[in-house]
């Protein structure tokens, strides 16, 4: 094992996950390129990206189901090719798609992988009990699993995933397409988890859920374009953001975008975001464009940007979406 | 285009769908004006996919009437079929077909008259900027691409009427505005779209919107409206360091119904703000807590959404899926 | 290998089984289904072929000789005849299978000890049935030239065996059913093997289109234990089915176990662990559960019916199709049920069949485990 010595520090370090130039291609198309990050033990990071992008390749690797072409990873010092077996008693992972069985009941699922986990007989009553009252599935421990709500399923993925008590939590998307009420509760829990000093690596396409993370992955085409904090990430947004409301928010937009450049001009329902390097001109010209053209403006104040705005002017500035 | 008299472009009278004994739609009353974006929102299983299927006309209601471009859903479902664009989730595009081979496809379908078919072709090209890859095949396209090619054939037929099932999933954000921009183009044209969608940040970009719980339409109104009037409770919102712990200070207080992280802040749930924002402030000073500044904010749509939900759930039976 | 492990999954995959009426059926109603349906239809007998005869002859013999066709189950004297443009139209047109016709020295050499011909015309575009009415009229013709020597020898005084008339009935010629009971041990091997190999070939592949897979890849849970833990539940129903089968057979087609019970128990468990890991490798392969269940019907349906001697003796095949058989299971099975079944032999007759089924069998799941990775790829 040539590497070990060079990249062993990992462990040292207690990072609970770390990689180094991670990639994967698939036949001509490299799904994930260059990743190197690392995520320290009982942080809650949030690996952000849209559909394509690499987020789920780079979760299967780290969590030890498929093998990178090039770089390497570590979790809890662990190699993930050549430790991956013994990764696996540490980590809970979570797939983007419901990972369990539809014709099997809330409970017959939880036991299945308390006994593939090998949780012994005692106390393993309680935990089960525990994690169903942690999720709110005790009122339906006898349903089917196939037969509960979106929400409900990804709690009970949640609960099977944690029934060993795992150091390390990969959670693949674990809120898409559930409704609002339902991602309230799992962000819940899954603050709950931090606290007890668990690592969760999550992975979502909500920027308003990044928000939520101590430290946030932006990932684009398999690239990693920028990784830290939300706070610090919004300073990588060139320029402010004034948030405009008119009595024609649509024919305000289109104004706008005569007058800016299109990339900068954005309309959110009623509201029309203009972005601008120097707010007080800013100011000053679209007041001025609005008076000129007889709309009635409602509002104007700099507002703070969110991560979507930054990932809109990270994307931007490498080249657009495309 | 088809008129209707009414000028409405969808008018529903309770109507109803009933699988056995479970009521998936219950007494829908709805009128969606020409030219109209109508968000369409709901958790799943509540009702949404099915009333939209009754109105693109492919499965008959058990209960009531309704429009859509001025044709009976019940009786005309041929017709409605002819005047309705319908774009689903999955785009329901040949990956193996290259974009031009899908257009004429659609347009084939549609029964687009050769004379127009250029046109439209090119139109649609342009539309969803994919003039360099239009022998690319579609499999290779990005989402964002992938979507706008999607509507594109869904309106190659220039429907007064394009239904929108969460048609934004997992596209980045810069598509994304791309995409709204082009269904504000539409609508601006007098196009009606009906669209369902889960990010309820999308939900504001709507005219009107409905939402519908357990079958039935709980709520209706702009996003505006919505926002100022139909919560009972007031939203206080807050920022401070570790708001996991704070949620749970917080959420002892008398007066207050619950809190919920909220981007970087906490949105707390409470019957009174007057009341609630000093209680808040003295009791995470006493933990230690500084520069909390608690106020009192215009409730996001998800805040509204979350309460309504709740408000049905507590008048109820507690059986409910979101009991908690 | 742990033992939870292992118990775990074949719990829950005895649950999936239970709860899936359409596993359930094809698990245990088909078999039965073709059970029947096979042990009705697949008898190798021909009942009742119709019959003409010319009898130049018409003789009290003649008619007598005619008389034992027409008496048998097997004949139907259809119509009498005195030319061959009839017997042609006859056959053409399919009244007929079989037409007899006897010479008019027939009675005048039987009576004077000489050898008397009759000759029989058959419809040889069915060539398989004629091959057994042809059998069938020389056992009656046998039997009959049978009767007459001995009653010759009685009126005469002589020794009444003169040479070539020494004849005795073939042993498949009787009042039994008997190509059933040939044919019902070969049936139940044929589909143990097709059924087996089809509800196994299922399983991996679900788990992986289901998305289940992911999941417990993410787990300890390794290989091994896996597919141990998924075979349980077929070996459950691979036995039931045999069960079922023995019953079968004993009380609705009358056909009787001759050997040991439990040797046919072992042989069976011996052969499960081949047809169900061969399902268990298609399904670790393709992934697919169409693709699976097509490739577990044909490796498993065809070659157990055409090449097993089930129904084609393996004699009458071309050589090297011959060759092949030596490597299909169903072909050792088959002999295995027919031994225990009908000839009552005992494991140190079977001991090659069963020595290669056992290989075979190794093989098949050591095969399955390799194949098996815990990766997405």
């Amino acid at each position: 094992m040539p590497f070990t010595s060079r990249f062993l520090p990992s462990a040292l370090t207690m990072d609970a996950i770390r990689t180094h130039n991670l990639t994967r291609r698939f036949d001509g198309l490299t799904a994930v390129d260059r990743l190197t990050i690392s995520v320290a033990q009982g942080e809650l990071f949030g690996l952000v990206g849209s559909d394509g992008a690499g987020k789920t390749t780079t979760m299967r690797m780290l969590a030890g189901i498929m093998d990178p072409t090039d770089g390497e990873a570590w979790v809890l010092g662990r190699h993930s090719v050549r430790d991956s077996e013994a990764i696996k008693d540490d980590i809970g992972y979570m797939s983007q798609r419901f990972g369990l069985y539809p014709d099997l009941t809330v409970m017959e699922n939880m036991h299945f992988y308390a006994d593939i986990y090998g949780l012994p007989r005692r106390g393993r009553a309680e935990k089960i009990d525990r994690l169903l009252t942690f999720s709110n599935l005790t009122p339906f421990k006898n349903r089917l699993a196939g037969n509960l709500s979106g929400g409900m399923k990804q709690k009970l993925g949640l609960a099977c995933a944690l029934v060993h008590t795992p150091k390390v939590l990969f959670l693949d998307e674990p809120t898409n397409g559930v409704d609002p009420v339902s991602r309230r509760d799992f962000w819940r829990i899954l603050y709950q988890l931090l606290k007890e000093g668990v690592t969760i690596f999550v992975t979502t396409a909500y920027l308003d859920e990044a928000d939520r993370c101590n430290r946030v992955g932006l990932i684009h085409k398999g690239k990693l374009l920028a990784c830290d904090t939300p706070v610090n990430l919004k300073q990588l947004m060139r320029g402010a953001i004034l948030e405009i409301r008119t009595s024609d928010p649509r024919r305000t937009a289109r104004l706008l975008r005569n007058r800016f450049s299109d990339a900068t001009v954005g309309l959110f329902g009623d509201r029309v975001h203009l972005v601008t390097g120097d707010p007080g001109t800013g100011e000053t010209a679209a007041v001025s464009l609005m008076s000129a053209e007889g709309i009635e403006l409602l509002g104007i104040r700099q507002i703070e940007p969110s991560l979507e705005d930054v990932f809109v002017s990270v994307l931007s500035r490498q080249g657009g979406a495309q | 285009m088809n008129g209707t008299e009414t000028g409405y472009a969808v008018t529903l009278t309770d109507l109803s769908k009933r699988f056995g004994d479970f009521v998936a739609v219950d007494r829908l009353n709805l009128q969606v004006g020409r030219g109209e974006i109508f968000g369409f929102l709901g958790p799943n299983g509540a009702g949404k996919s099915t009333t939209i299927r009754m109105l693109c006309g492919i499965l008959p209601p058990s209960g009531g009437s309704g429009t859509v471009a001025g044709f009976d859903i019940g009786k005309d479902a041929e017709e409605i079929k002819k005047n309705i664009g319908y774009m689903s989730q999955k785009f329901s595009l040949y990956e193996d077909l290259t974009v031009e081979e899908n257009i004429d496809f659609y347009s084939g379908i549609y029964r687009i008259p050769a004379i127009k078919k250029r046109e439209r072709k090119e139109w649609v090209i342009e539309m969803a900027g994919l003039r360099e890859h239009r022998s690319s095949r579609t499999a290779i396209l990005s989402g964002g691409w992938k979507q706008r090619l999607a509507l594109g054939c869904a309106i190659l037929h220039e429907p007064p009427i394009i239904f929108l099932d969460e048609p934004t999933s997992g596209v980045d954000p810069i598509s994304r505005r791309n995409f709204w921009d082009l269904i504000y183009h539409l609508a601006g044209q007098g196009v009606t779209v009906f669209v369902t969608t889960h990010y309820m940040d999308e939900a504001e970009y709507c005219d009107r919107l409905g939402l519908i719980y357990r079958g039935e339409l709980i709520a209706l109104g702009t996003p505006e409206e919505l926002k100022t009037h139909q919560m009972t409770e007031e939203i206080v919102e807050l920022f401070c360091d570790h708001p996991q712990d704070a949620m749970g200070l917080i959420e002892e207080l008398p007066g207050v119904r619950h809190a919920a992280l909220f981007g970087r802040g906490l949105h707390v749930v409470v019957e009174r703000a007057a009341a609630a924002v000093p209680a808040i402030e003295r009791k995470l000073a006493d933990a230690g807590y500084t520069a909390v500044q608690p106020e009192r904010i215009i409730p996001s749509l998800e805040d509204v959404f979350v309460s309504l939900i709740e408000a049905r759930d507590r008048q109820e039976a507690p059986q409910g899926e979101f009991s908690r | 290998m742990k033992y939870q492990r292992i118990k775990a999954v074949a719990k829950k995959e005895f649950l999936h089984v239970i709860r899936d009426p359409r596993s359930l059926m094809m698990g245990l109603a088909i078999p039965m289904l073709l059970l029947f349906l096979f042990g009705y239809a697949l008898t190798l007998d021909v009942d009742r072929v119709p019959l003409m005869v010319w009898d130049q002859s018409n003789t009290p013999a003649s008619r007598d000789f005619v008389s034992r066709f027409a008496g048998s189950r097997y004949f139907s004297l259809q119509e009498t005849t005195d030319n061959y443009r009839e017997i042609e139209r006859a056959i053409d047109r399919r009244d007929t299978l079989i037409a007899l016709i006897i010479p008019a020295d027939f009675a005048r050499r039987i009576e004077t000890g000489h050898r008397a011909e009759v000759q029989a015309i058959l419809d040889g575009s069915d060539s398989n049935t004629a091959t057994i009415a042809l059998g069938y009229a020389d056992a009656v013709t046998r039997g009959y030239s049978q009767e007459v020597v001995l009653e010759h020898a009685r009126r005469t005084g002589t020794d009444a065996t003169i040479g070539q008339l020494d004849v005795r009935p073939r042993i498949w010629f009787n009042s039994d059913m008997i190509s059933r009971n040939y044919i019902f041990p070969g049936l139940i091997a044929v589909i143990m093997m097709v059924i087996t190999a089809l509800l196994t070939s299922l399983t991996v592949a679900r788990e992986w289109e289901t998305g289940t897979m992911e999941q417990l890849i993410s787990t300890p849970l390794t290989g091994p234990e896996l597919i141990t833990g998924k075979l349980v539940p077929y070996f459950t129903i691979g036995i039931i089915d045999l069960i079922l089968s023995v019953l079968v057979g004993e009380f609705f087609f009358d056909i009787p176990l001759r050997g040991s019970l439990w040797l046919l128990f072992g042989m069976s468990l011996v052969f499960l662990v081949g047809a169900l890991s061969l399902g268990m490798l298609i399904s670790i392969v393709t992934k697919n559960q169409r693709m699976a269940s097509q490739l577990a019907i044909v490796s498993t349906m065809l070659p157990a019916f055409l090449l097993s001697g089930f129904i084609f003796p393996i004699e009458n095949m071309p050589l090297p199709i011959q060759g092949i058989t030596h490597i299909i299971t169903a072909r050792y099975f088959v002999t295995i049920l027919r031994g225990i079944y009908l000839k009552e032999v005992g494991i140190d007759v079977l001991a090659p069949e069963a020595g290669f089924l056992a290989v075979f069998g190794g093989v098949v799941i050591t095969l399955a485990i390799r194949k098996f990775r815990k990766k997405i790829v």
